[in-house]
Protein backbone atom coordinates (compact mmCIF):
# COMPACT_ATOMS: atom_id res chain seq x y z
CA UNK A 1 0.00 0.00 0.00
CA UNK A 2 2.16 1.81 1.34
CA UNK A 3 4.68 1.46 -2.14
CA UNK A 4 1.87 2.15 -4.37
CA UNK A 5 1.10 5.72 -2.73
CA UNK A 6 5.06 6.12 -3.54
CA UNK A 7 4.89 5.16 -6.79
CA UNK A 8 2.23 7.48 -7.60
CA UNK A 9 3.45 10.73 -5.43
CA UNK A 10 6.63 9.92 -7.64
CA UNK A 11 4.67 9.79 -10.82
CA UNK A 12 2.93 13.41 -9.91
CA UNK A 13 6.33 14.79 -9.10
CA UNK A 14 7.43 13.21 -12.63
CA UNK A 15 4.74 15.13 -14.76
CA UNK A 16 5.15 18.26 -12.91
CA UNK A 17 8.88 18.44 -13.02
CA UNK A 18 8.43 17.69 -16.87
CA UNK A 19 6.02 20.49 -17.30
CA UNK A 20 8.60 22.94 -15.85
CA UNK A 21 11.46 22.10 -17.94
CA UNK A 22 9.40 22.11 -21.01
CA UNK A 23 11.31 24.79 -23.53
CA UNK A 24 11.31 23.75 -26.74
CA UNK A 25 8.45 23.02 -29.38
CA UNK A 26 7.74 19.47 -30.49
CA UNK A 27 5.53 19.12 -33.40
CA UNK A 28 4.20 15.50 -33.96
CA UNK A 29 3.84 14.51 -37.23
CA UNK A 30 1.21 12.11 -38.02
CA UNK A 31 1.71 9.53 -40.74
CA UNK A 32 0.11 5.89 -41.85
CA UNK A 33 3.48 4.04 -42.23
CA UNK A 34 1.51 1.44 -44.76
CA UNK A 35 1.38 3.37 -48.18
CA UNK A 36 4.86 3.04 -49.86
CA UNK A 37 6.49 4.95 -51.59
CA UNK A 38 4.46 8.23 -49.48
CA UNK A 39 5.73 6.73 -46.65
CA UNK A 40 5.84 3.12 -45.02
CA UNK A 41 7.83 0.62 -42.07
CA UNK A 42 11.28 -0.52 -43.92
CA UNK A 43 12.36 -3.65 -43.31
CA UNK A 44 14.67 -1.85 -40.41
CA UNK A 45 11.10 -1.08 -38.08
CA UNK A 46 11.95 3.11 -39.05
CA UNK A 47 9.85 4.81 -41.02
CA UNK A 48 10.46 5.64 -44.69
CA UNK A 49 9.32 7.20 -47.88
CA UNK A 50 8.87 10.40 -49.56
CA UNK A 51 7.24 12.43 -47.01
CA UNK A 52 8.92 10.77 -44.06
CA UNK A 53 12.31 12.57 -46.34
CA UNK A 54 10.40 15.85 -46.67
CA UNK A 55 9.00 16.46 -44.04
CA UNK A 56 11.86 15.89 -41.98
CA UNK A 57 13.74 18.19 -44.75
CA UNK A 58 10.72 21.08 -44.38
CA UNK A 59 11.19 20.96 -40.50
CA UNK A 60 15.10 21.81 -41.02
CA UNK A 61 13.92 24.33 -43.20
CA UNK A 62 11.21 25.95 -40.64
CA UNK A 63 13.94 24.85 -37.31
CA UNK A 64 11.40 22.85 -35.85
CA UNK A 65 12.01 20.39 -34.27
CA UNK A 66 9.73 17.03 -35.48
CA UNK A 67 8.70 13.88 -34.18
CA UNK A 68 6.93 11.37 -36.51
CA UNK A 69 3.90 8.91 -34.77
CA UNK A 70 2.34 6.08 -36.52
CA UNK A 71 -2.13 6.26 -36.37
CA UNK A 72 -4.57 3.92 -38.04
CA UNK A 73 -5.43 5.39 -41.67
CA UNK A 74 -9.44 5.59 -39.99
CA UNK A 75 -8.75 7.58 -37.06
CA UNK A 76 -5.58 9.81 -38.42
CA UNK A 77 -8.03 12.87 -39.06
CA UNK A 78 -9.95 12.77 -35.77
CA UNK A 79 -6.81 12.26 -33.84
CA UNK A 80 -5.50 15.63 -35.21
CA UNK A 81 -8.17 17.54 -34.31
CA UNK A 82 -7.93 15.69 -30.62
CA UNK A 83 -4.39 17.11 -30.66
CA UNK A 84 -2.36 13.78 -29.91
CA UNK A 85 -0.15 14.94 -33.08
CA UNK A 86 -0.19 18.29 -35.33
CA UNK A 87 0.03 17.50 -38.67
CA UNK A 88 -0.94 14.53 -41.12
CA UNK A 89 1.28 13.79 -43.67
CA UNK A 90 0.00 10.25 -45.14
CA UNK A 91 -0.34 10.87 -48.84
CA UNK A 92 -3.86 12.89 -48.21
CA UNK A 93 -5.26 14.64 -51.09
CA UNK A 94 -6.76 17.76 -50.57
CA UNK A 95 -10.65 17.34 -50.73
CA UNK A 96 -13.51 20.10 -50.15
CA UNK A 97 -14.86 17.16 -47.92
CA UNK A 98 -11.63 16.94 -46.11
CA UNK A 99 -11.18 20.64 -45.79
CA UNK A 100 -14.56 21.12 -43.54
CA UNK A 101 -12.71 19.73 -40.66
CA UNK A 102 -9.24 20.36 -40.65
CA UNK A 103 -6.93 22.80 -43.31
CA UNK A 104 -4.46 21.67 -45.49
CA UNK A 105 -0.96 23.74 -46.85
CA UNK A 106 -0.41 24.24 -50.24
CA UNK A 107 0.00 20.97 -51.71
CA UNK A 108 3.82 19.50 -52.01
CA UNK A 109 2.86 17.48 -54.47
CA UNK A 110 0.38 17.14 -57.86
CA UNK A 111 -2.97 14.94 -57.71
CA UNK A 112 -1.55 11.37 -58.78
CA UNK A 113 -3.63 10.40 -61.87
CA UNK A 114 -5.42 6.60 -60.28
CA UNK A 115 -5.70 3.78 -61.93
CA UNK A 116 -8.16 0.64 -62.18
CA UNK A 117 -5.76 -2.66 -61.74
CA UNK A 118 -7.28 -6.16 -62.37
CA UNK A 119 -6.40 -9.58 -63.31
CA UNK A 120 -5.04 -9.84 -67.00
CA UNK A 121 -8.18 -10.55 -69.21
CA UNK A 122 -10.42 -8.18 -66.82
CA UNK A 123 -12.82 -6.25 -69.52
CA UNK A 124 -12.61 -2.72 -69.27
CA UNK A 125 -16.91 -2.55 -68.72
CA UNK A 126 -16.16 -3.29 -65.06
CA UNK A 127 -15.19 0.02 -64.46
CA UNK A 128 -18.71 1.24 -64.67
CA UNK A 129 -20.57 -2.46 -63.54
CA UNK A 130 -18.38 -4.15 -61.92
CA UNK A 131 -17.18 -4.43 -58.18
CA UNK A 132 -13.93 -2.12 -57.21
CA UNK A 133 -12.32 -2.10 -54.25
CA UNK A 134 -10.63 1.12 -52.63
CA UNK A 135 -9.36 1.64 -49.03
CA UNK A 136 -11.87 3.38 -47.03
CA UNK A 137 -11.72 7.32 -46.60
CA UNK A 138 -10.11 8.20 -49.52
CA UNK A 139 -10.72 10.07 -52.72
CA UNK A 140 -10.90 7.15 -54.93
CA UNK A 141 -13.65 5.39 -53.00
CA UNK A 142 -15.22 8.38 -52.92
CA UNK A 143 -15.33 8.41 -56.37
CA UNK A 144 -16.27 4.82 -56.99
CA UNK A 145 -19.14 5.45 -54.75
CA UNK A 146 -20.34 8.47 -57.13
CA UNK A 147 -20.29 6.27 -59.84
CA UNK A 148 -22.37 3.60 -61.03
CA UNK A 149 -20.09 0.51 -59.91
CA UNK A 150 -20.10 -1.18 -56.63
CA UNK A 151 -17.73 -0.54 -54.09
CA UNK A 152 -16.43 -2.21 -51.35
CA UNK A 153 -13.91 -0.82 -49.40
CA UNK A 154 -10.99 -1.89 -46.92
CA UNK A 155 -9.14 0.09 -44.29
CA UNK A 156 -5.48 -0.68 -45.32
CA UNK A 157 -4.18 -0.83 -49.15
CA UNK A 158 -2.62 -4.11 -49.19
CA UNK A 159 -6.33 -5.52 -48.75
CA UNK A 160 -7.74 -4.15 -51.69
CA UNK A 161 -4.92 -5.58 -53.88
CA UNK A 162 -5.59 -9.12 -52.51
CA UNK A 163 -9.47 -8.69 -52.98
CA UNK A 164 -8.72 -8.79 -56.35
CA UNK A 165 -6.14 -11.48 -56.46
CA UNK A 166 -8.74 -13.44 -54.62
CA UNK A 167 -12.18 -12.31 -57.25
CA UNK A 168 -13.67 -10.81 -54.19
CA UNK A 169 -13.36 -7.37 -56.27
CA UNK A 170 -13.04 -6.65 -60.34
CA UNK A 171 -10.88 -4.39 -59.86
CA UNK A 172 -9.19 -1.84 -57.44
CA UNK A 173 -9.23 1.80 -57.71
CA UNK A 174 -5.92 3.25 -56.20
CA UNK A 175 -2.91 5.74 -57.37
CA UNK A 176 -0.72 4.91 -59.73
CA UNK A 177 2.34 5.62 -58.46
CA UNK A 178 1.07 2.32 -55.59
CA UNK A 179 0.05 0.11 -57.76
CA UNK A 180 3.03 0.11 -60.72
CA UNK A 181 5.16 -2.30 -58.29
CA UNK A 182 2.31 -4.93 -58.25
CA UNK A 183 1.97 -5.05 -62.01
CA UNK A 184 5.22 -4.91 -62.76
CA UNK A 185 6.27 -7.57 -60.64
CA UNK A 186 2.93 -10.17 -61.04
CA UNK A 187 4.13 -11.42 -64.22
CA UNK A 188 1.66 -10.49 -66.54
CA UNK A 189 -0.90 -11.45 -64.16
CA UNK A 190 -2.07 -7.78 -63.08
CA UNK A 191 -2.47 -4.97 -65.26
CA UNK A 192 -4.00 -1.77 -65.62
CA UNK A 193 -7.38 -1.57 -67.51
CA UNK A 194 -9.19 1.60 -68.67
CA UNK A 195 -7.81 4.60 -68.40
CA UNK A 196 -6.44 6.80 -65.68
CA UNK A 197 -8.38 9.28 -63.34
CA UNK A 198 -7.05 12.52 -61.61
CA UNK A 199 -9.51 12.96 -58.16
CA UNK A 200 -8.32 15.43 -55.77
CA UNK A 201 -6.43 18.78 -55.75
CA UNK A 202 -2.68 17.44 -55.31
CA UNK A 203 -1.71 16.34 -51.96
CA UNK A 204 -0.71 18.33 -49.03
CA UNK A 205 0.16 18.54 -45.34
CA UNK A 206 -3.17 18.74 -42.85
CA UNK A 207 -3.36 20.75 -40.09
CA UNK A 208 -5.78 21.82 -37.52
CA UNK A 209 -7.48 24.82 -38.57
CA UNK A 210 -6.71 26.72 -35.69
CA UNK A 211 -3.47 25.94 -36.17
CA UNK A 212 -3.16 29.01 -38.31
CA UNK A 213 0.56 30.25 -37.34
CA UNK A 214 2.14 26.33 -38.16
CA UNK A 215 0.03 26.25 -41.44
CA UNK A 216 1.99 29.25 -42.30
CA UNK A 217 4.97 28.03 -41.51
CA UNK A 218 5.31 25.39 -43.76
CA UNK A 219 3.26 26.60 -46.19
CA UNK A 220 6.88 28.77 -46.42
CA UNK A 221 9.04 26.14 -46.28
CA UNK A 222 7.22 24.35 -48.72
CA UNK A 223 7.01 27.43 -50.93
CA UNK A 224 10.90 27.61 -50.73
CA UNK A 225 11.52 24.07 -51.90
CA UNK A 226 9.38 24.32 -55.04
CA UNK A 227 11.41 27.33 -55.86
CA UNK A 228 14.88 26.16 -55.03
CA UNK A 229 13.88 22.58 -57.03
CA UNK A 230 14.70 20.58 -54.25
CA UNK A 231 10.84 19.19 -54.07
CA UNK A 232 11.16 18.45 -57.90
CA UNK A 233 14.44 16.23 -56.47
CA UNK A 234 12.85 14.12 -53.81
CA UNK A 235 9.95 13.59 -56.11
CA UNK A 236 11.76 12.15 -58.94
CA UNK A 237 13.88 10.66 -56.15
CA UNK A 238 10.89 8.41 -54.96
CA UNK A 239 8.68 8.55 -57.80
CA UNK A 240 11.05 8.36 -61.33
CA UNK A 241 11.50 10.84 -64.05
CA UNK A 242 7.75 10.61 -65.11
CA UNK A 243 5.88 12.46 -62.21
CA UNK A 244 4.84 15.40 -62.74
CA UNK A 245 7.08 18.65 -61.19
CA UNK A 246 6.44 21.64 -59.82
CA UNK B 1 20.78 -9.76 -37.77
CA UNK B 2 23.36 -12.11 -39.34
CA UNK B 3 26.64 -10.70 -41.11
CA UNK B 4 25.34 -12.72 -43.92
CA UNK B 5 22.49 -10.45 -44.33
CA UNK B 6 23.94 -7.53 -46.32
CA UNK B 7 22.06 -7.83 -49.99
CA UNK B 8 19.12 -10.83 -48.89
CA UNK B 9 18.71 -10.99 -52.48
CA UNK B 10 21.41 -13.17 -53.22
CA UNK B 11 20.89 -15.89 -50.01
CA UNK B 12 19.65 -19.80 -50.28
CA UNK B 13 16.83 -19.79 -48.97
CA UNK B 14 17.26 -20.78 -45.42
CA UNK B 15 19.74 -17.94 -44.50
CA UNK B 16 17.01 -16.01 -46.37
CA UNK B 17 14.73 -16.67 -43.79
CA UNK B 18 17.18 -16.49 -41.00
CA UNK B 19 17.34 -13.30 -42.14
CA UNK B 20 13.65 -12.00 -42.97
CA UNK B 21 12.31 -13.13 -39.85
CA UNK B 22 14.96 -11.53 -37.56
CA UNK B 23 14.51 -8.04 -39.60
CA UNK B 24 13.51 -4.67 -37.54
CA UNK B 25 9.74 -4.97 -38.33
CA UNK B 26 9.79 -8.73 -37.14
CA UNK B 27 11.71 -7.90 -33.91
CA UNK B 28 8.90 -5.04 -32.88
CA UNK B 29 6.37 -8.40 -33.98
CA UNK B 30 7.93 -10.32 -31.34
CA UNK B 31 8.12 -7.18 -29.38
CA UNK B 32 4.18 -6.72 -29.14
CA UNK B 33 3.88 -10.21 -28.03
CA UNK B 34 5.40 -9.36 -24.37
CA UNK B 35 3.06 -6.38 -24.97
CA UNK B 36 0.42 -7.72 -25.20
CA UNK B 37 0.99 -10.34 -22.10
CA UNK B 38 2.03 -7.44 -20.23
CA UNK B 39 -1.66 -5.83 -20.84
CA UNK B 40 -3.41 -8.88 -20.31
CA UNK B 41 -1.66 -9.08 -16.88
CA UNK B 42 -2.24 -5.58 -15.73
CA UNK B 43 -5.58 -5.38 -17.16
CA UNK B 44 -6.81 -8.57 -15.65
CA UNK B 45 -6.31 -7.73 -11.65
CA UNK B 46 -7.47 -3.89 -12.32
CA UNK B 47 -10.33 -5.27 -13.84
CA UNK B 48 -10.89 -7.74 -10.82
CA UNK B 49 -10.50 -4.42 -8.93
CA UNK B 50 -13.10 -2.83 -10.37
CA UNK B 51 -15.41 -5.37 -10.94
CA UNK B 52 -15.28 -5.95 -6.64
CA UNK B 53 -15.75 -2.04 -6.11
CA UNK B 54 -18.61 -2.08 -8.73
CA UNK B 55 -20.26 -5.46 -6.78
CA UNK B 56 -19.78 -4.12 -3.35
CA UNK B 57 -21.81 -0.89 -4.50
CA UNK B 58 -24.21 -2.49 -6.28
CA UNK B 59 -24.67 -4.34 -3.10
CA UNK B 60 -24.87 -1.37 -0.91
CA UNK B 61 -27.95 -0.04 0.95
CA UNK B 62 -26.68 3.45 0.86
CA UNK B 63 -29.18 4.48 -2.58
CA UNK B 64 -27.06 6.85 -4.02
CA UNK B 65 -23.70 4.49 -3.94
CA UNK B 66 -26.41 1.35 -4.96
CA UNK B 67 -27.39 3.66 -8.39
CA UNK B 68 -23.70 4.08 -9.19
CA UNK B 69 -23.23 0.75 -9.20
CA UNK B 70 -25.56 -0.56 -10.57
CA UNK B 71 -25.65 2.16 -13.18
CA UNK B 72 -21.95 1.31 -14.15
CA UNK B 73 -22.75 -2.25 -14.50
CA UNK B 74 -25.46 -1.84 -16.47
CA UNK B 75 -24.37 1.03 -18.76
CA UNK B 76 -21.06 -0.39 -19.62
CA UNK B 77 -22.66 -4.16 -20.13
CA UNK B 78 -24.74 -2.74 -22.57
CA UNK B 79 -22.18 -0.37 -24.91
CA UNK B 80 -20.35 -2.19 -26.99
CA UNK B 81 -17.27 -2.51 -26.45
CA UNK B 82 -15.63 -1.06 -29.68
CA UNK B 83 -17.44 2.55 -29.13
CA UNK B 84 -16.48 2.23 -25.72
CA UNK B 85 -12.60 1.87 -26.24
CA UNK B 86 -12.38 4.68 -28.96
CA UNK B 87 -14.75 6.59 -26.30
CA UNK B 88 -12.89 5.94 -22.91
CA UNK B 89 -8.99 7.06 -24.02
CA UNK B 90 -10.23 10.26 -26.19
CA UNK B 91 -12.27 11.42 -22.48
CA UNK B 92 -9.66 10.48 -20.36
CA UNK B 93 -7.37 12.07 -22.63
CA UNK B 94 -9.05 15.11 -22.94
CA UNK B 95 -10.46 15.42 -19.26
CA UNK B 96 -6.81 14.76 -17.74
CA UNK B 97 -5.31 17.26 -20.41
CA UNK B 98 -8.43 20.07 -19.72
CA UNK B 99 -7.82 19.80 -15.66
CA UNK B 100 -4.32 20.11 -16.51
CA UNK B 101 -4.56 23.07 -18.74
CA UNK B 102 -6.68 25.00 -15.71
CA UNK B 103 -3.94 24.29 -13.04
CA UNK B 104 -0.54 25.22 -15.35
CA UNK B 105 -1.80 28.04 -17.87
CA UNK B 106 -4.91 30.25 -15.63
CA UNK B 107 -4.39 32.72 -18.10
CA UNK B 108 -4.55 31.62 -21.30
CA UNK B 109 -7.75 33.35 -22.91
CA UNK B 110 -8.63 31.47 -26.18
CA UNK B 111 -11.49 28.75 -26.01
CA UNK B 112 -10.12 25.18 -25.55
CA UNK B 113 -13.17 24.16 -27.87
CA UNK B 114 -12.39 25.83 -31.57
CA UNK B 115 -14.71 23.63 -33.97
CA UNK B 116 -13.83 20.59 -33.82
CA UNK B 117 -10.72 21.74 -32.27
CA UNK B 118 -9.50 20.56 -29.19
CA UNK B 119 -6.70 23.24 -28.18
CA UNK B 120 -5.32 23.37 -24.76
CA UNK B 121 -2.21 25.28 -24.02
CA UNK B 122 1.62 23.50 -24.53
CA UNK B 123 2.29 23.31 -21.09
CA UNK B 124 -0.60 21.49 -21.05
CA UNK B 125 -0.25 18.46 -23.16
CA UNK B 126 -0.24 15.09 -21.43
CA UNK B 127 2.41 13.93 -22.19
CA UNK B 128 4.16 17.05 -23.50
CA UNK B 129 4.64 17.13 -27.05
CA UNK B 130 8.62 17.01 -26.25
CA UNK B 131 8.23 13.87 -23.84
CA UNK B 132 10.10 10.83 -25.14
CA UNK B 133 8.54 8.46 -27.23
CA UNK B 134 8.47 5.78 -24.86
CA UNK B 135 6.65 8.16 -22.52
CA UNK B 136 4.22 8.38 -25.27
CA UNK B 137 4.03 5.08 -25.68
CA UNK B 138 3.48 4.19 -22.31
CA UNK B 139 1.06 7.13 -22.12
CA UNK B 140 -0.89 5.20 -24.31
CA UNK B 141 -0.25 1.56 -22.68
CA UNK B 142 -2.06 2.99 -19.63
CA UNK B 143 -4.79 4.41 -21.07
CA UNK B 144 -5.43 0.76 -22.81
CA UNK B 145 -4.93 -0.80 -19.09
CA UNK B 146 -7.63 1.51 -17.67
CA UNK B 147 -10.38 1.55 -21.24
CA UNK B 148 -9.91 -2.39 -20.77
CA UNK B 149 -10.21 -2.91 -16.67
CA UNK B 150 -13.55 -0.44 -17.03
CA UNK B 151 -15.57 -2.19 -19.41
CA UNK B 152 -14.18 -5.79 -17.99
CA UNK B 153 -14.84 -4.77 -14.50
CA UNK B 154 -18.32 -4.53 -15.22
CA UNK B 155 -18.72 -7.60 -16.10
CA UNK B 156 -16.84 -9.10 -13.31
CA UNK B 157 -18.47 -6.80 -11.65
CA UNK B 158 -21.94 -8.23 -12.20
CA UNK B 159 -20.00 -12.08 -11.65
CA UNK B 160 -18.97 -11.38 -8.16
CA UNK B 161 -22.39 -9.53 -7.27
CA UNK B 162 -23.75 -13.18 -8.30
CA UNK B 163 -21.19 -14.82 -6.90
CA UNK B 164 -21.59 -12.98 -3.29
CA UNK B 165 -25.52 -13.68 -3.46
CA UNK B 166 -24.82 -17.43 -3.97
CA UNK B 167 -23.33 -18.12 -0.99
CA UNK B 168 -25.86 -19.67 1.20
CA UNK B 169 -27.58 -17.49 3.90
CA UNK B 170 -27.10 -20.12 6.47
CA UNK B 171 -23.42 -19.88 6.59
CA UNK B 172 -23.82 -16.24 7.06
CA UNK B 173 -26.12 -16.81 9.73
CA UNK B 174 -23.98 -19.22 11.63
CA UNK B 175 -21.71 -16.59 11.46
CA UNK B 176 -24.39 -13.97 13.07
CA UNK B 177 -25.29 -16.52 15.92
CA UNK B 178 -21.65 -16.60 16.45
CA UNK B 179 -21.83 -12.59 17.36
CA UNK B 180 -20.07 -11.13 14.54
CA UNK B 181 -20.76 -8.04 12.94
CA UNK B 182 -21.91 -7.57 9.31
CA UNK B 183 -18.55 -6.52 8.49
CA UNK B 184 -17.12 -9.57 9.93
CA UNK B 185 -19.31 -12.05 8.59
CA UNK B 186 -18.61 -10.53 4.58
CA UNK B 187 -14.94 -10.66 5.31
CA UNK B 188 -14.83 -14.26 7.17
CA UNK B 189 -17.45 -15.72 5.15
CA UNK B 190 -18.93 -14.76 2.53
CA UNK B 191 -15.35 -13.25 0.62
CA UNK B 192 -13.59 -16.57 1.20
CA UNK B 193 -17.02 -18.77 -0.16
CA UNK B 194 -17.84 -16.78 -2.82
CA UNK B 195 -14.76 -17.19 -5.07
CA UNK B 196 -15.99 -20.78 -5.99
CA UNK B 197 -19.29 -19.46 -7.43
CA UNK B 198 -17.54 -16.91 -9.39
CA UNK B 199 -14.78 -18.32 -10.78
CA UNK B 200 -16.86 -20.32 -13.79
CA UNK B 201 -17.60 -16.52 -14.88
CA UNK B 202 -14.21 -14.62 -14.01
CA UNK B 203 -12.20 -17.76 -16.14
CA UNK B 204 -14.84 -16.97 -19.18
CA UNK B 205 -14.15 -12.92 -18.81
CA UNK B 206 -10.35 -13.96 -18.89
CA UNK B 207 -11.09 -15.78 -21.96
CA UNK B 208 -12.79 -12.40 -23.66
CA UNK B 209 -9.89 -10.65 -22.53
CA UNK B 210 -7.26 -12.74 -24.24
CA UNK B 211 -8.80 -12.15 -27.29
CA UNK B 212 -10.07 -8.98 -26.82
CA UNK B 213 -6.53 -7.52 -27.32
CA UNK B 214 -6.38 -7.02 -30.95
CA UNK B 215 -8.46 -4.29 -30.00
CA UNK B 216 -5.17 -2.41 -28.79
CA UNK B 217 -4.90 -0.70 -32.49
CA UNK B 218 -7.55 1.34 -32.65
CA UNK B 219 -6.20 3.03 -29.00
CA UNK B 220 -2.81 3.33 -31.53
CA UNK B 221 -0.51 0.75 -29.91
CA UNK B 222 1.00 -1.74 -32.60
CA UNK B 223 -0.12 -5.20 -31.47
CA UNK B 224 0.31 -8.19 -33.18
CA UNK B 225 -2.73 -8.53 -35.23
CA UNK B 226 -1.29 -4.75 -36.66
CA UNK B 227 1.74 -6.51 -37.41
CA UNK B 228 0.93 -9.90 -38.93
CA UNK B 229 -1.48 -7.94 -41.43
CA UNK B 230 1.80 -5.68 -42.01
CA UNK B 231 4.21 -8.11 -42.10
CA UNK B 232 1.96 -10.76 -44.02
CA UNK B 233 0.97 -8.24 -46.83
CA UNK B 234 2.70 -8.61 -50.24
CA UNK B 235 5.90 -6.57 -50.31
CA UNK B 236 7.16 -5.39 -53.35
CA UNK B 237 11.06 -5.33 -54.10
CA UNK B 238 11.23 -1.63 -54.99
CA UNK B 239 11.04 -0.56 -51.05
CA UNK B 240 11.88 -3.61 -49.55
CA UNK B 241 14.56 -5.73 -48.68
CA UNK B 242 12.91 -8.82 -48.68
CA UNK B 243 9.71 -8.73 -50.72
CA UNK B 244 7.26 -11.87 -50.82
CA UNK B 245 3.74 -12.32 -51.85
CA UNK B 246 1.02 -11.89 -49.50
CA UNK B 247 1.45 -13.97 -46.89
CA UNK B 248 -0.92 -13.12 -44.19
CA UNK B 249 -2.20 -16.38 -43.96
CA UNK B 250 0.78 -17.48 -42.54
CA UNK B 251 1.23 -15.15 -39.96
CA UNK B 252 -2.54 -15.49 -38.92
CA UNK B 253 -1.87 -18.98 -38.11
CA UNK B 254 0.91 -18.45 -36.15
CA UNK B 255 -0.79 -15.90 -34.32
CA UNK B 256 -4.07 -18.77 -33.86
CA UNK B 257 -1.61 -20.97 -32.80
CA UNK B 258 -0.20 -19.16 -30.07
CA UNK B 259 -3.77 -17.63 -29.00
CA UNK B 260 -4.69 -21.11 -28.41
CA UNK B 261 -1.96 -22.00 -26.55
CA UNK B 262 -2.41 -19.14 -24.33
CA UNK B 263 -6.07 -19.84 -23.35
CA UNK B 264 -5.01 -23.42 -23.37
CA UNK B 265 -2.40 -22.86 -20.73
CA UNK B 266 -4.97 -20.10 -18.99
CA UNK B 267 -8.13 -23.58 -19.14
CA UNK B 268 -5.38 -25.59 -16.83
CA UNK B 269 -4.74 -23.53 -14.53
CA UNK B 270 -8.61 -22.52 -13.88
CA UNK B 271 -9.05 -26.31 -13.58
CA UNK B 272 -6.15 -26.23 -10.85
CA UNK B 273 -7.66 -23.44 -8.56
CA UNK B 274 -10.97 -25.00 -9.07
CA UNK B 275 -10.47 -28.21 -7.45
CA UNK B 276 -8.32 -26.14 -4.53
CA UNK B 277 -12.01 -24.02 -4.19
CA UNK B 278 -13.80 -26.53 -4.20
CA UNK B 279 -11.94 -28.45 -1.18
CA UNK B 280 -14.35 -28.92 1.94
CA UNK B 281 -17.02 -26.99 0.01
CA UNK B 282 -20.41 -28.17 0.72
CA UNK B 283 -20.86 -27.61 -2.88
CA UNK B 284 -21.68 -30.43 -5.63
CA UNK B 285 -17.85 -30.31 -6.26
CA UNK B 286 -16.93 -30.19 -3.14
CA UNK B 287 -18.77 -33.56 -2.86
CA UNK B 288 -17.17 -35.21 -5.39
CA UNK B 289 -13.84 -34.16 -4.68
CA UNK B 290 -14.52 -35.83 -1.30
CA UNK B 291 -15.87 -38.70 -2.59
CA UNK B 292 -12.98 -39.69 -4.85
CA UNK B 293 -10.51 -39.33 -1.95
CA UNK B 294 -12.38 -41.48 0.29
CA UNK B 295 -12.56 -44.00 -2.46
CA UNK B 296 -8.89 -43.42 -3.14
Amino acid sequence: MKMTRRLILAGVAMVLAAGAASAQQVIRMGTEGAYPPFNYINDAGELAGFEIDLGNELCERAGLTCEWVINDWDTIIPNLVSGNYDTIMAGMSITEARAEVIAFTRNYKFSDPSGYMALAGTDASVIETGVIAAQSNTVQAGLVADGSATLIEFPTPDETISAVRNGEADAVLADSEFLTPFVDESDGELVFIGGEVTPGQGIGMGLRQSDTELRTTFDEAIAGMREDGSLNALLKQWFGEEVPTF
Amino acid sequence: MFSFCVDPSILPQWQWFACYLTSGTHLAFYWAFLVVLALILLAAPAALLFGFGGALAARSRVPPVRWLGVGYISMVRGIPDIIFFLFVPIAMDQGIEYLVHHVRCPDWTEPIRQGTDFIVCPQAKVPLNDAARWVHDAYAFVLAVVAFAIVFGAFAANTLYGAMSAVPRAQIETGEAYGMTPRQTFRRILLPQMWIYALPGLSNLWMILIKATPLLFLLGIRDVVFWARELGGAKTAQFYAYPHPDWRVWYFLALLVVYLLVTWASEKVFERIMTRLNTGQATAGGERLRRTKAAA
